[in-house]
């Protein structure tokens, strides 16, 4: 069977204005008088270079990459949002994209409007809306409110509402960009069921995430774009791994000090670098081992108003599929760190590292007081060797990446 | 089941020819009725009178107007009762002014939808020049009582011939222009002040006050007629008017509401595919 889309040779470029924001008529005006716009306003920044790729009918594909690689261009492009610069699309279905959840909701109108006009605006038609009204509704579980304005609703609530009208949508080929970065586990859970369904019934999904366990449970074969490039298509299992390792790579070029993707924070502190340290060994190592004691050495920046006073420092772990271990927050165990120099280091301490064999990476928060002094996510990766957290000669099993806890038996 | 649309196909690149794609419209057409839906919702959601803003906007002006220009300045108006008078100008001037206000803005007020979802942009500045002409079917209640309450005679063949197309005139008017600012506006946000400079100019271009036949010279009246709102305006009152049609004149104001219309299209349609990317 013929593949239901077919990405040939894809490129799409952006042009680059100097001063950023938007044209005025002045500036156009006056470089059209100076007969030199075309020079001046050729730098191109290409978002996607040369992509080609075949989906097949029924297929779950999901696409991975750095903020930035060209996730979301592509889906604006298969979606029909913007054009393609070079190359062309063949689709062979009916396409909606959900590239965010809840686009045109209004909050003057009420939830039964809403339902009716994002539906619309999704794609489906009155009459579909109206006879898949009780569902949507039900999936959302907002009946009580649905002659209340939207703008009564919680957050929550109106998540959910979008939600329910996403995922009634009946279309062959369904595009979903990171959409369940929001809300709460249980939601997220209930959402991935529902897009197992769809896949299930023979739809063909392409799916943006972060997330890499939502992917592998939900996608078999994965795509990694870095910097517009496609640079892997095969079994979502080896596409983490090829994206674990490009990251890390990045991780490794772009220091922590220059990384500008902070979440917050970051000016009256700035974390620069981190280096792990194991016993024995006098400078920085790659990798700590499982079981035995590790120095995370988190160094730092910071402006002189700061000096003496506390902070509030967090390690969060995470599993490069994106799910949360553990966090070591010096204010749960009552420590008080108080910030001495203008640049120093300040030390976490596992006394016995629970991590198990595997590649992990960091989250890093500095807080004064409830402020955020600085939030960089992501902030690198570290490799934990296999080794012996109970003591008992015997390695933890292989390829199951996770802690360790003490227990005992009786 | 499943396989109903299998036969799809379609090709996604770069634009390289202008296509007006009625079609794409047509299967659209229900995604017109909920933004023009949300749009008149919207605007009269938490309002004591609602609705009736719509009918009391132009009463008021007209009231206004027949004091200062009626009574007190007594302006010429061709032997029409003066509130009949300017309020046929004000029917139509009330769509071109909120239509063209709309639709200028149209897309930068849906900036948030067009980034995140495909369906022809077309519709949006379309759909505003809707929420005007339904007000205009508010204010036309107030037309027609005003109609009977001065007992006026009119010619209803002329009324039945001229009324429509001068409304048919104003709204491609409105939707050309309003298409063409659009599509500035996206790219050019200096567009959002000339706006409302242009509609306050145009206010008094236009013979809404006072009669077009206050210029004498045949120049004038040629000028006049290229303006396709003043030519409609004038044809709205042919109905009242005991004078021979100057059918020349109506001529090159529906030839210039149709370049305008179609210019307004090209323009839009031209810049359209890249919305998404300046917005």
């Amino acid at each position: 069977m013929r593949p239901i889309l077919e990405i040939q040779n894809i490129s799409k470029a952006y042009k680059l204005h100097r001063q950023g924001g938007y044209l005025s008529l002045r500036d156009s005006l006056v470089q059209m008088l100076k007969f030199e716009g075309s020079k001046a306003s050729k730098e191109r920044f290409w978002a996607l270079k040369e992509i080609n790729l075949n989906v097949q009918r029924g297929e779950s594909l999901g696409i991975i990459g750095r903020n930035g690689a060209g996730k979301s261009t592509l889906l604006k492009i298969l979606s029909k949002i913007t054009p393609p610069t070079k190359g062309q699309v063949r689709a062979r279905g009916r396409v909606a994209s959900l590239l965010e959840v809840g686009t045109g909701f209004h909050p003057e109108l009420t939830g039964r409007e809403n339902i009716f006009l994002n539906g619309s605006i999704l794609g489906l038609k009155k009459l579909e809306i109206e006879q898949k009204f009780d569902e949507i509704v039900d999936f959302a579980g907002t009946e009580a409110f649905l002659d209340t304005p939207l703008k009564h609703y919680s957050s929550g609530m109106q998540l959910r509402l979008a939600f329910a009208v996403a995922a009634h949508l009946e279309p062959e080929i369904l595009v979903i960009d990171e959409v369940l970065a929001v809300g709460d586990a249980a939601f997220q859970q209930k959402c991935l069921g529902k897009m197992n369904e769809v896949s299930q019934s023979g739809r063909t999904i392409l799916f943006v995430s972060h997330n890499m366990g939502a992917i592998q449970r939900l996608c078999p074969r994965t795509v990694v774009l870095e910097q517009g490039k496609l640079i892997y298509e095969g079994p979502t299992p080896q596409a983490i791994d090829q994206y674990v390792r490009s990251t890390k790579e990045n991780t490794q070029t772009i220091s922590l000090h220059e990384r500008k993707d902070r979440v917050a924070g970051g000016i009256r502190f700035r974390f620069t670098e981190v280096h792990f340290y194991v016993p024995e060994v006098k400078s920085p190592v790659l990798a700590i081992t499982n079981g035995q004691e590790a120095r995370i050495a988190i160094h730092y920046d910071c402006q002189n108003n700061l000096l003496g006073r506390e902070v509030e420092l967090s390690v969060a772990v995470y599993k490069v599929s994106g799910e949360f271990l553990f966090a070591c927050r010096s204010d749960s165990i009552n420590q008080v760190l108080t910030i001495k120099k203008n640049s120093g280091i300040f030390t976490c301490i596992l006394p016995k590292n629970p991590l198990k064999e595997g590649i992990y990476h960091y989250n890093l928060i500095a807080f004064n007081k409830g402020e955020i002094l600085d939030f960089v996510t992501e902030a690198g990766q570290f490799e934990v060797n296999a080794g012996d957290y109970y003591g008992t000669g015997k390695t933890s099993a292989k390829g199951r990446s996770g802690v360790c806890v003490p227990y005992q038996w009786e | 089941m499943q396989e109903q649309n299998t036969d799809i196909e379609y090709i996604i690149e770069a634009p390289s020819k202008f296509s007006l794609n009625i079609k794409e419209l047509w299967d659209y057409r229900e995604l017109f009725y909920f933004f023009t839906w949300r749009d008149i919702k919207v605007r009269y959601k938490q309002t004591l009178l609602g609705f009736l803003w719509a009918v009391l906007q132009p009463f008021m002006m007209m009231v206004l107007m027949t004091i200062i220009f009626g009574n007190a300045l007594q302006v010429e108006s061709d032997g029409i009762p003066y509130p009949i008078f300017v309020f046929s100008g004000l029917l139509l001037w009330d769509i071109f002014a909120s239509g063209l206000t709309g639709a200028a803005n149209s897309m930068v007020s849906n900036a948030q939808i067009i980034k995140k979802i495909y369906f022809p942009r077309l519709i949006i500045p379309l759909s505003a020049v809707l929420v005007a002409l339904f007000d205009f079917l508010m204010a036309f209640l107030i037309y027609i009582a005003l109609l009977l309450y001065f007992q006026f005679e009119v010619n209803l063949v002329k009324l039945v011939l001229f009324f429509p197309l001068s409304l048919l005139l104003t709204v491609i008017t409105t939707f050309g222009l309003g298409a063409m600012l659009a599509a500035f506006n996206v790219k050019y946000r200096d567009f959002r002040y000339i706006v409302p400079y242009m509609i306050r100019f145009l206010l008094f271009v236009n013979p809404i006050m006072y009669s077009s036949s206050i210029f004498k010279s045949d120049l004038a009246q040629w000028l006049m007629a290229l303006n396709p709102l003043a030519g409609a305006i004038n044809m709205s009152r042919y109905a009242f008017i005991d004078k021979p049609v100057d059918w020349s004149l109506v001529g090159v104001s529906t030839i210039s509401a149709l370049l305008l219309f179609v210019l307004g299209i090209y323009t839009f349609r031209k810049t359209e595919a890249y919305f998404a990317d300046i917005a």
